[in-house]
């Protein structure tokens, strides 16, 4: 069993005063920034950043140090340069980045101190999702604080450096947690995502170089400058540096957010104690939505996957957001996927085709089998439609502006591919086979 | 000749009081002070958001003053306004009610708690009353800690039926 040897970005969660910035002192709290002001250069923080492979925790996995790095040098583009952090949590089956804020958001703004003076920039937007008045609140008060105690303002931490940091609140659409659509809602727009390239790094928020990366990435920058980028780098795996935080939901004992360790596998996280504890007592596993609900379902003969990165690659999936949602034995695997079809068909911006159409369609065509309506030749209609937005697998086929439109089409025909049996159930029995209760183990309101 | 984005006569009447109007000038100036000057457009989102926190919701009126202060167009705020679902447009109920019935909620009763409101509230998901709006909502991040609803915008999550009548008793 790999037992997580010591605790990383949960450390000081749930400790006396952690969200104030006296507590977070106590703590250690801003020593790192300090000691990267004093020591370091811009240029040997990205490369810290670098050798300790973090890689992004807001769906794409993709290495933080080398996105930081496509920043153009200020000989060749002489712009302001922003950071933006997406706080915009909305993948379905995650909730993690909520909890760093409640919970320890200085250590969030300690990481935009380190990473706003490793790209030069002066400003940062936290684009936080509209529906977290609660989480918001914390968070501004603690910039409030960082502001008063002189971490922010006009001299970052007493060093010639001004940096001004921002909470700007969204307003309920999922898009704007894609980067691009994030930018143009901080422009004051609405969230239709751009065309890629030119990338943010280096035609960003009004026009200009801009990192965007996700509160749980940025909140592990003051833990690599504490312990050090080998350090970080080891605890993980080949090429995932660090631990991670996941949100464990569905047909579990035990649903709740938990660390883990790249190590762990998919079945440890579901049946150990420390974490899901198994499902109830005579229920198995049916499928695990295994990186938010966007990433393709998994069989339960597909548990022995390590939560790494890497390892959902030979399966066609993804580590994703770190939503893992556990579908049990007495649920309706065409219900579920209607769910998930219905989301980004209410999601989709409408600015391609084949996304604004196809989502849509495939939710009413799922509904249809669903209640017992359908014909064989609606799956048939329903891969079309999924493989004309997004084929699968692999994943990164796509053929819309953003991921939105794989997002929607590569669950749907990996729930048919998987599934297709219960699909056809529906069809041929003109219904649903768990009737009224499709909703599994614990799918009854109490 | 399309219609017009907001009504003329509803114009007439004072929006804010004195008092209102000193509160609103002075969060939008605020929140100028976030962008850059030539940028003033971009505080759409946040001054919305300030508009609805005094009003209750966006009246055509208000965004009138919205896009003086931020150097657009009425049509802009309207654009924006109408693309967020937290932004309203038309009056709301007093109470907006919004319950996840996204999948991981699902799988923990949010069908049955949503019914057990309908029946409770004797209303339907979708219809906006004068005191409740009862809404189907996606994904609120409370996942591991499902079925959960907000109450405009308080978030509440492990709900049982218990819990769901302590805070419908205080609905009044
Ligand atoms: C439709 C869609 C929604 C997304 N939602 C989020 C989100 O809520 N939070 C997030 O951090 N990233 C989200 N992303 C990923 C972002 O586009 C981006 O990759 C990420 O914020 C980069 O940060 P990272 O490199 O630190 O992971 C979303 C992507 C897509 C296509
Ligand atoms: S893929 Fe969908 S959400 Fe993304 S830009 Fe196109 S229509 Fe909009
Ligand atoms: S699915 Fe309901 S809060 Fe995430």
């Amino acid at each position: 069993m790999s037992v997580l040897t010591e605790k990383v970005m949960t450390r000081d969660w749930g400790k006396p005063g952690q969200p104030t910035l006296k507590g977070y002192k106590e703590r250690g709290g801003y020593q790192q920034l300090k000691r990267v002001l004093d020591t370091l250069q811009p240029a040997q923080v990205t490369d810290e950043v670098k050798k300790s492979n973090l890689r992004g925790r807001g769906g794409a996995g993709f290495p933080t140090g080398l996105k930081w790095s496509f920043v153009p040098p200020l000989e060749k583009n002489n712009k302001p340069r922003y950071l933006a952090i997406n706080a915009d949590e909305s993948e379905p089956g995650t909730a993690k980045d909520r909890y760093i804020l409640e919970l320890d958001p200085h250590l969030l703004l300690e990481g935009i101190a380190i990473a706003c003076y490793a790209l030069g920039a002066h400003a940062c937007y936290i684009y936080s999702r509209g529906e977290f008045k609660f989480p918001s609140s914390v968070l501004d008060a603690a910039i409030a604080e960082a502001y008063a105690d002189g971490v922010f303002g006009k001299k970052l931490m007493g060093k010639d450096f001004e940096l001004n940091v921002y909470q700007v609140r969204g307003a309920g659409a999922y898009i704007c947690g894609e980067e691009t659509a994030l930018l143009e809602s901080l422009e004051g727009k609405k969230g239709w995502p751009r065309l890629k390239p030119p990338f943010p790094a280096v035609v960003g928020l009004f026009g200009c170089p801009t990192v965007v990366n996700n509160v749980e990435t940025i909140a592990s920058l003051p833990r690599i400058f504490e312990k050090g980028a080998d350090w970080f780098s080891k605890l993980g795996a080949a090429k995932s540096g660090g631990t991670r935080l996941v949100t464990l939901s569905g047909s579990v004992l035990k649903p709740g957010t938990y660390e883990v360790s790249m190590d762990t596998s998919m079945r440890e996280l579901i049946f150990d104690k420390e974490y899901g504890g198994g499902l109830p007592e005579g229920r198995s596993v049916k499928a695990v939505i295994p990186g938010g609900s966007s990433a393709p379902v998994l069989t339960a003969d597909e548990l022995e996957v390590k939560l790494e990165f890497d390892a959902f690659k030979p399966l066609h999936s993804m580590a994703g957001s770190g939503g893992v949602i556990v579908i049990d034995d007495a649920t309706c695997i065409v219900r579920s996927i209607w769910r998930v079809a219905r989301f980004y068909a209410e999601e989709s911006c409408g600015q391609c085709t084949p996304c604004r159409e196809g989502q849509p369609w495939m939710a009413r065509l799922i509904r249809k089998i669903e209640e017992g309506r359908g014909e064989l030749a609606d799956l048939d209609t329903l891969m079309n439609v999924a493989q004309a937005i997004a084929p699968w697998p692999p994943i990164g086929l796509g053929n819309t502006i953003c991921a939105l439109g794989d997002a929607g089409a590569l669950p749907v025909q990996s729930f048919v591919q998987k599934f297709r049996k219960e699909f056809e159930d529906h069809i041929t029995r003109k219904g649903c086979p768990y009737g009224d209760k499709p909703w599994g183990a614990y799918g009854e309101f109490k | 000749m399309g219609e017009p984005f907001y009504d003329p006569a509803a114009m007439s009447e004072p929006l804010f009081t004195a008092e209102e109007q000193q509160r609103f000038d002075a969060g939008i100036a605020e929140l100028l002070t976030h962008y850059p000057t030539d940028r003033k457009s971009a505080a759409m989102l946040p001054a919305l958001r300030h508009l609805q926190s005094i009003k209750g919701w966006c009246p055509p009126e208000g965004m009138k003053q919205v896009a003086e202060k931020l150097e657009t167009t009425v049509a802009h705020c309207y654009e924006v306004a109408t693309f967020y679902v937290m932004f309203h447009t038309e009056k709301p109920g007093k109470y907006v009610i919004d319950v996840c019935t996204n999948l991981s909620c699902s799988l923990r009763g949010a069908e049955g708690l949503l019914g057990y409101l309908e029946q409770k509230l004797n209303t339907h998901a979708g219809t906006n009353g004068e005191k409740v709006f009862l809404r189907e909502t996606e994904c609120l991040a409370s996942c591991g800690t499902a079925p959960c609803l907000q109450i405009n915008e308080d978030h509440h999550e492990n709900l049982t039926r218990e819990k769901v009548d302590r805070l419908l008793e205080k609905l009044t």
